[in-house]
């Protein structure tokens, strides 16, 4: 905050041109509210004479019950990939290098299904809890919306997320594809513990399993642990109710856990004394290890985070002053720090974090970078609150070899060229 | 009600608030709107197996009637045998782990046979799901587990029989919760 660096004479924080957080935390407002590295840039183009636009020389459209994004904005789409023969089997990416911020919009956020998404008809939808209960119970929408709530923002991670990069070539890919398979919201709906000690839960009990009401009855155990501590019945996304992709008319919210176990169209919950091995949870999401032998029952999404911009699917703009911009998250609580490198690892500086820093959410981070036009790797490494620092996919390759897999969050690392170009390389 | 008893009461309370989770709420009770069902009520929901057996239904089948239906309904999806192709393969692919071009199917992977019942009364056919009867699952379940070798091909598969059945993975996982035990805590 001196007036040296105040006057615009910024300091190096680490090599290839990686500038101190301090130029943003000390400018930040003023700067990108006035439209961003715009005014950071080294030569604006040369001015034209500004003139009066059409669309202020007539009334525009009138209110709309239902907004929409602007029609210029129209190519920013979810990517959707499906699986051969079985539609509605498949998944659909949310386009993180066309975003910002830290919310998902609810239309862009990610979807996996196994098979397709219900058409439910809230009236007649019923939630049932059963099992090792004093009284098995069933709730109404309409009862549930009754129901004590909670607000919290989180965010949700498909446990395949990010798997391409596993495998021995580098997809080139939008990063948006690569790491597509998450999304953050705020999410509003009933604690479970409320229900279950309606129900009269046998807390000895030990795990419950978790159904879905859609055409696969998609099924996944989680320990009543997770369930009495922190678990919803989540109703509203984002203020509005659930859209019928993210589980319409309810689902179940784990915080930080992986996106599979977040059951959608929640309709059951049996509480049981042991894992019910369900066919998800067994033969898929479950990471084989080099010697064979597979990692089964793997919750949290640990910590992680991405660069967005510069990422796959957008292009440099000529050498100059850049804002290098992405997400960071964990599922085991707070983004304590995260770290930038712009060679390739072999210097790093902080980035600055932007409030609130929440757990369990996205946590945007920027940091400002002088590209000299020359080639470039652009890296992010996250350390969370217990200390857990993102690894390298090494460190994920030497365990588990170099095939597809769940459960990856090794860091990522983009290549710049002189052109302009981004790609995904392994560094 | 004292003050002091009110005091008492709400540090109480905001003490619990500090020790949950992510979701911590203040009231803990709710309107009690849950309406109480018997086991007949919800019957044809209470469809998931245990590994012990739990849940499984009166039926039985064996690889045979289970050839017969995989032809009807399955082939076309996972190949003749379950070969795979256009989707999951269900058959073969045992030793292939430590491979990178590993293959996961039902003989291979799956550690428990009670997942397999669980799963084709749950979701197949893909288009038609809990279509099958009991006895239609029981047999299919029979034919995946008699290709992959892991029973004989006149084995009757019901309620006590599958519950027993070894699967050739079935000591292939290694949990990670509540913590990964194949390494030092703290990792």
């Amino acid at each position: 905050m001196s007036e040296k660096r105040e006057s615009g004479s910024f300091e190096a924080a680490a090599g290839n041109g990686l500038l101190h957080r301090r130029l943003f935390l000390a400018h930040g407002a003023a700067l990108l509210g006035a439209g961003g590295m715009g005014l950071l840039s080294a030569r604006p183009a040369a001015a034209a004479p500004l003139e009066v636009p059409a669309w202020m020389k007539a009334p525009g459209t009138p209110m709309s019950a239902y907004g929409q994004p602007s029609k210029y904005e129209s190519d920013v789409q979810r990517v959707v990939g499906g699986t051969p023969n079985v539609v509605g089997n498949g998944v659909s990416f949310t386009p993180h290098h066309r975003l910002h911020g830290t919310i998902t919009p609810n239309s862009l956020h990610f979807e996996r299904h196994h098979s397709g998404v219900p058409d439910i008809d809230p009236q007649q939808h019923r939630f049932l809890i059963h099992g090792a209960v004093r009284r098995p119970l069933t709730f109404t929408v309409d009862a549930l919306l009754r129901y004590p709530t909670v607000t919290q923002i989180h965010f949700l991670e498909c446990a395949g997320n990010s798997g391409s990069n596993l495998a021995p070539q580098p997809p080139q890919a939008p990063c948006g594809v690569i790491h597509g398979l998450m999304s953050c919201s705020e999410w509003t709906g009933v604690p479970l513990s409320i229900l279950m000690d309606e129900a009269g839960v046998d807390r000895s009990a030990g795990w419950v399993l978790a159904e879905g009401g859609d055409a696969a009855a998609m099924s996944r155990s989680v320990p009543l642990a997770k369930i009495m501590d922190d678990a919803i019945v989540a109703l509203y996304q984002n203020g509005e109710r659930l859209r019928p992709e993210n589980g319409y008319p309810m689902r179940l919210f784990l915080p930080g856990y992986e996106g599979n176990m977040n059951v959608k169209w929640l309709r059951r919950l049996q509480v049981t004394t042991a894992p019910t091995m369900t066919r998800d949870e067994t033969s898929h999401y479950t990471d084989v290890l080099l010697n064979g032998k597979a990692l089964i029952l793997t919750y949290p999404m640990e910590v992680k985070s991405v660069i967005t911009n510069p990422s796959t699917g957008l292009t440099m703009q000529g050498p100059g002053l850049y804002e290098i911009t992405g997400l960071a998250w964990s599922g085991l609580g707070k983004i304590a720090r995260v770290e930038v490198s712009a060679d390739g690892g072999r210097s790093w500086a902080d980035a600055a974090l932007s409030e609130p820093v929440l757990s369990k959410a996205f946590t945007r981070f920027r940091m400002p970078w002088r590209w000299d036009g020359g080639p470039a790797i652009l890296e992010s490494r996250a350390i969370d609150e217990t200390g857990a620092v993102q690894p390298t996919r090494e460190s994920i390759v030497s365990e588990r070899g170099e095939r597809q897999n769940y459960h990856n969050n090794a860091i990522q690392a983009w290549s710049i060229a002189a052109s302009g170009e981004v790609g995904n390389v392994y560094a | 009600m004292s003050t002091r008893k009110s005091i008492r009461a709400l540090g109480s309370s905001l003490a619990t608030l500090g020790t949950l989770g992510a979701f911590a709420v203040a009231a803990q009770e709710g309107p009690n709107l849950g309406v109480e069902v018997t086991p007949a009520d919800y019957a044809a929901w209470d469809i998931s197996i245990q590994t012990d057996g739990t849940g499984l239904p009166p039926g039985s089948g064996t690889a045979a009637t289970g050839a017969e239906v995989y032809a009807a309904k399955c082939v076309a999806c996972h190949g003749e045998k379950g070969a795979g192709t256009p989707n999951d393969r269900l058959v073969g692919g045992q030793g292939t782990l430590t491979d990178l071009a590993q293959v996961r199917t039902v003989g291979s992977y799956w550690p428990y046979a009670t997942t397999v019942f669980d799963y084709i009364r749950r979701a197949m056919p893909f288009l038609a799901p809990e279509s099958l009867s009991n006895d239609e699952v029981y047999s299919l379940t029979a034919y995946l587990l008699a290709q992959n070798g892991i029973i004989d091909e006149d084995q009757v598969m019901n309620a006590r029989t599958l519950a027993k059945v070894e699967m050739p993975n079935r000591d292939g996982f290694i949990l990670a919760y509540p913590e990964r035990t194949d390494r030092p805590a703290g990792r």
